[in-house]
């Protein structure tokens, strides 16, 4: 299968502070905060990508690079075999019907002034799909494909719930018959059971339409029933990419180690061998010298402070960047 | 209010009965300010004589039957001025609204979009707003001549930076809504995304401003009058009548008075009305039925 996305060294820095007039004749220098530093992965068509972190990992930002609403400050993006890193958005306009996104926050997702057909329709309108009946006819299958009715289509978005509007989302995802859609936690903001339906809706549509998704979300639970493949990020960083099943079974990084020990068992006899990590996430603006994850690492060595370890391969379509991954598998 | 408003049946006979139990405010101040409109354009019909007759016997007449507000230095009457004077403060506040929105959406839209447009317009209306307004309008008056037009522009200059503020503030919060994201992911051109997106959502604070603009622009109006920097004094503004009447105010405070009177109840009725459309401008409470 050909890879739908691509993404090869992927850098957003944020500058603050040291912009505006007065700092600027202080001569005081922007701090640059190092969100996203040098990530890549693909993406084949018809899979998902489980991209994981802690909250202020970097993992929406690189969606949202991907998505062309923050402009990356190095790598390459290549949708389809096409690099969409850094083309004008006039060029890039045609390319975004294969490339839809789902928010996380169902609340703020949909215009509240317009009505829930409007907003699914808007993205078929844009390209000309559809017009008249055909694009009413359009919307309302649509809405029964995600699960409502289709004569809610009138309807404003207060008028629903969270989960009913987390699918009003999907299904103007759809609007466009995307091949990738990015997901930026999708199901965090909605309650555990909808939080299921939601994530079953979404692997239906995968086996119907064949669409690869991007799956951002914080932790491994969620991603484990949707993912091909898994993503695990740490400050601005891959740590560790593999297949599903290598994340879950034989996982080789400390960080990720810790992420599965929090993943609640469904067995109760299970012996839960928590690993608790220590003090919060390092600053990005100030990111640690060596390996990034050392301050909290319960096997750190002096190396971990003096270099830093490469994403390397450590089996079949597994990569790792931890100067003990060897070892401690 | 929002707690009685939750509480209270909803099972009004009419519309307008619903809306005065929720939102007592836009129905009296609505009708403050029918009854100003309707004054201002049935002024001729409303028992008026031309409030610019002088009558030199009915000189600080008191009021009575036959000159309900009484009779003003020179004997005209001041029930005609005060009904005709309803006349400059409302076109007054309408000129300033409409001017004041139109630039003021204008210079919002473009800062809160174009960031180096941003830095340089923001500086600009940072600085017309360090000077009072009043300030402002007697310095561009004097500048241009005392005449209604010159008011309306003059106060509707010191209006703008504050709509350009709020606009910029609300088009800001709005583009990094992820609806707006999700327009743009979704193909839609700027101009429709700030069509369809940012201006419809703009409105509402923006109408709310609106009546605050007109109520401040009115008594502005009155201010400038009252100081001598505002229309010409032979022109039946409340203002004029006010300053007129203030030197005879121990003998004859009936001058002062109506007018007073008028224009405290036209910007009453203007800031209810503001107050009433805050609160159903929620779109909470948007009743599709």
């Amino acid at each position: 299968m050909s890879d739908i996305l691509v993404v090869k060294d992927l850098v957003k820095h944020y500058e603050i502070g040291g912009t505006g007039i007065i700092d600027r004749m202080l001569g005081q220098k922007a701090s640059v905060v190092r969100s996203v530093d040098g990530v890549s992965f693909s993406i084949a068509e018809g899979e998902t990508l489980g991209l994981v972190g802690e909250s202020g990992c970097g993992k929406s930002t690189v969606g949202r690079s991907i998505l062309r609403l923050v402009e990356p400050t190095k790598g390459t993006i290549e949708l389809a075999g096409q690099d969409i890193s850094h083309v004008s958005e006039q060029v890039l306009r045609p390319l975004r019907k294969h490339l839809q996104v789902v928010f996380q926050d169902p609340f703020a997702s949909l215009n509240p002034r317009r009505t829930v057909g409007q907003t699914v329709a808007e993205p078929i309108g844009n390209y000309g799909l559809k017009s008249g009946d055909e694009l009413k006819n359009r919307v309302q299958d649509l809405f029964e494909r995600v699960g409502l009715r289709a004569d809610q289509v009138d309807r404003f978005p207060h008028e629903f719930s969270g989960g009913q509007r987390q699918r009003i989302g999907i299904a103007r995802a759809l609007a466009t018959n995307p091949k990738l859609i990015i997901l930026d936690e999708p199901v965090s903001a909605l309650d555990v059971s909808v939080q299921a339906q939601v994530i079953n809706l979404l692997v239906d549509l995968q086996k119907e339409l064949g669409i690869a998704y991007l799956f951002i979300a914080h932790d491994l639970a969620v991603v484990e029933h949707i993912s091909t493949h898994v993503a695990v990020m740490y400050l601005g960083k891959v740590v560790e990419i593999a297949d599903k099943k290598s994340i879950f079974n034989s996982p080789k990084h400390p960080y990720t180690k810790a992420l599965l020990s929090a993943v609640p068992n469904s067995d109760p006899d299970a012996i839960n061998n928590r690993i608790v990590l220590k003090g919060d996430i390092p600053s990005p603006t100030n990111p640690p010298s060596g390996c990034r994850f050392r301050t909290r690492c319960p096997i750190a060595q002096p190396i971990c402070t003096s270099e830093e370890p490469a994403l390397e391969v450590q089996g079949p379509g597994h990569k790792t960047a931890c100067h003990f991954a060897k070892e401690e598998a | 209010m929002s707690i009685s408003a939750i509480t209270q049946t909803p099972s009004s006979p009419t519309g307008l009965m619903r809306i005065w139990k929720r939102y007592p405010n836009i129905i009296i101040g609505g009708a403050m300010l029918a009854i100003a409109v309707f004054a201002a354009i049935a002024a001729p019909w409303l028992g008026t004589i031309d409030p610019q007759t002088i009558a030199p016997f009915n000189r600080l007449e008191v009021p009575g039957t036959e000159f309900w507000f009484g009779g003003d230095l020179v004997g005209r009457d001041v029930y005609s001025r005060t009904i005709y004077g309803a006349r400059i403060s409302l076109a007054v506040g309408l000129g300033v609204v409409v001017i004041g929105i139109f630039f003021g959406l204008l210079i919002g839209i473009l800062s809160g979009f174009v960031s180096w447009v941003d830095q340089i317009l923001m500086r600009v209306m940072d600085g017309l707003m360090a000077i009072p307004s009043i300030l402002l309008a007697v310095a561009l008056i004097s500048l241009t001549g005392a005449s209604l037009k010159n008011v309306i522009i003059a106060i509707s200059i010191a209006e703008v930076p504050r709509v350009a503020r709020l606009v910029r503030s609300v088009v800001l919060q709005l583009k990094e809504r992820p609806y707006v994201e999700a327009a743009i992911t979704a193909g839609t051109p700027f101009i429709l995304i700030l069509w369809r997106h940012i201006l419809p959502n703009t409105l509402a604070p923006l109408l709310v401003q609106a009546t605050y603009i007109f109520a401040s622009a009115v008594l502005t109006e009155a201010i400038l009058s009252f100081i001598g920097a505002g229309t010409p004094p032979s022109t039946p503004s409340w203002g004029n009548i006010i300053a007129e009447g203030r030197t005879v105010f121990s003998i004859a405070p009936h001058i002062v008075m109506f007018p007073g009177i008028a224009l405290s109840f036209t910007v009453l009725g203007v800031n209810l009305l503001g107050d009433g459309l805050r609160d159903i401008f929620d779109p909470r409470f948007v009743s599709r039925t």
